[in-house]
């Protein structure tokens, strides 16, 4: 019961201020560029199909099921871009961690591409992968990467001197080192960082959307094509829904670390 | 087992000097039989736990040598150095599985180190569920499994409280008498040495030689209400002369 106290206060501060920003802050010729929340509801999630009529509202669409179709889309691109983030950003930081030169040499382009504007790259990606899913999911991979290659490095790199030793002394080869001790050392370390990229391969994968817009809609260009077509109670249906997306996939790795290392590892 | 068994660990005019000039250690002789647990005291950094090193393997001498059979060698670390995704089974026996030895024979070893270090009963135990004298006592444990000629200890009971310590010197001791292995044992506790050595060497300040070595008198059997006996008292007065004065 407690438990919930604090998030439910939280909850009803902030739909609170929303209503104020609605009804009180906004005058009422600029109110309709934030709906209230009810409104949200009943047209976003409440509404099966908005269609019919005329006007730009109905051009665009919007309720639960277009809504729904775009977050599995937009989920999917999220989910293997992960995966794919996971696997590579594992891979490099395994190989970035058998020498320090090797770290020295790919370690700034692990962070160039962590900063790197992918505007610039939105023609050579689209050519090269097309302007859909593939591209989206390579964004979200450039977007989400950087913190499992660092969290991952970082863990394999915090074994203690004298545990190194205890495996030389052992006659340990560098694999057995690597699988007996570096990796599950790092564990820890890579779920804090795992966490972090899946809440980014959600972004990735609303960006994507936005510059590789062939194919079938995901949540972001739904938002952006809700946006432009001034229906802002799907507007922010989307931006709900990509929101609990984000929530669902950080609790999801949460709970996967406590089964992995909970166990063992001091608690976060 | 007896003291003119062939040494397990042998240093002959060992000297070792750091890449960058420092003197470790200089012109060291020592030899520990099977039967012979070595006390090495001395001022920091006068290079008792380079002596461990070189006898490790871990470090080369750049002059003289250090013999010695690593393969029945175990050394302990001043931490317990346990994996903490393993429980306590999973580490006694990480170093049986590292060399390779079947897991049937693994387990059997391993209970039976468990058992000898009084920590039967906490197999499925996690490090961080464990005391700090119990997760010492597991890695006496992971040591054992290797049945090791030779134990290298490097201030291994440091970090413990003083019931705690004394209870563990007690079970070294005890592991020592019925193990017969050849010991060395690096310690900055002069009590320590002395109660549980049948030899102390008195290392000087760096670079290390040896100052002077005292032959324990006590027997095998050491109550620990030896540490409160005069001549104990005696003994441990004239290692802390020798080591002031060779400091």
């Amino acid at each position: 019961m407690r438990r919930w106290l604090g998030p439910g206060v939280v909850f009803a501060a902030f739909v609170g201020a929303w209503y104020l920003l609605h009804y009180v802050v906004l005058s009422d010729a600029r109110a309709f560029l934030l709906p209230p929340p009810h409104a949200v509801v009943d047209q976003a999630f409440l509404t099966w199909k908005v269609g019919g009529g005329t006007g730009l509202a109905a051009l665009a669409g919007g309720g639960l099921a277009d809504q729904l179709t775009a977050l599995w889309l937009s989920s999917r691109v999220a989910g293997l871009g992960l995966v794919l983030s996971i696997a590579l950003g594992m891979g490099l930081a395994v190989v970035m961690s058998t020498a320090k030169w090797v770290e020295d040499a790919l370690f700034p382009y692990a962070v160039a591409v962590q900063a790197m504007p992918i505007l610039a790259f939105v023609p050579l990606i689209g050519v090269l992968f097309g302007f859909d899913f593939s591209s989206r999911v390579l964004v979200c991979v450039i977007i989400s990467i950087f913190p499992i290659i660092s969290n991952t490095l970082f863990g394999l790199q915090s074994v203690q001197a004298s545990q190194l030793e205890l495996f030389a002394l052992a006659g340990a080869s560098r694999w057995t080192v690597l699988w007996k001790l570096r990796l599950p050392a790092a564990l820890p370390a890579i779920f804090a960082g795992l966490r972090i990229s899946a809440g980014l391969s959600v972004i990735g994968a609303v960006v994507g959307d936005f510059f590789f817009r062939q194919g079938q809609p995901g949540i972001g260009q739904l938002i952006d094509r809700y946006r432009a077509s001034l229906a802002y109670e799907q507007m922010y249906g989307s931006v709900i829904l990509s929101a609990l997306l984000g929530i669902a996939v950080f609790w999801a790795f949460g709970w996967l670390r406590d089964r992995a290392v909970g166990a063992w590892a001091d608690p976060e | 087992m007896s003291p003119t068994a062939e040494p397990a660990v042998a240093f002959a005019g060992a000297s070792m000097t750091f890449p960058d000039g420092t003197r470790a250690l200089d012109g060291i002789d020592l030899s520990v039989r099977p039967g012979e647990l070595v006390a090495l005291v001395g001022p920091s950094g006068c290079g008792k736990s380079t002596m461990l090193r070189l006898a490790a393997g871990l470090e080369t001498p750049t002059a003289g040598l250090v013999s010695v059979d690593r393969a029945a060698m175990a050394f302990i670390f001043q931490e317990a150095t346990l994996l903490p995704w393993r429980r306590v089974q999973g580490n006694v026996e990480l170093l049986a599985e590292l060399s390779g030895l079947g897991p049937d024979e693994r387990r059997r070893r391993a209970t039976e180190a468990l058992q000898l270090v009084g920590l039967t009963g906490f197999e499925g135990h996690f490090p961080r569920q464990l005391s700090g004298g119990m997760k010492m006592r597991v890695s006496l444990a992971r040591a054992l499994v290797q049945q090791p000629r030779l134990f290298l200890f490097d201030e291994p009971f440091a970090a413990l409280d003083e019931i705690g310590r004394e209870r563990l010197q007690g079970e070294t001791r005890d592991l020592f008498v019925r193990q017969g292995f050849a010991g060395l044992f690096v310690t900055h506790s002069i009590p320590e040495a002395v109660f549980l050595s049948t030899k102390v060497v008195v290392l000087t300040a760096r670079p290390g030689r040896i100052a002077a070595s005292f032959e324990v008198p006590f027997g095998e059997d050491r109550p620990a209400g030896l540490r409160f006996e005069p001549e104990f008292a005696r003994l441990a007065g004239e290692v802390r002369a020798a080591l002031e004065g060779g400091s």
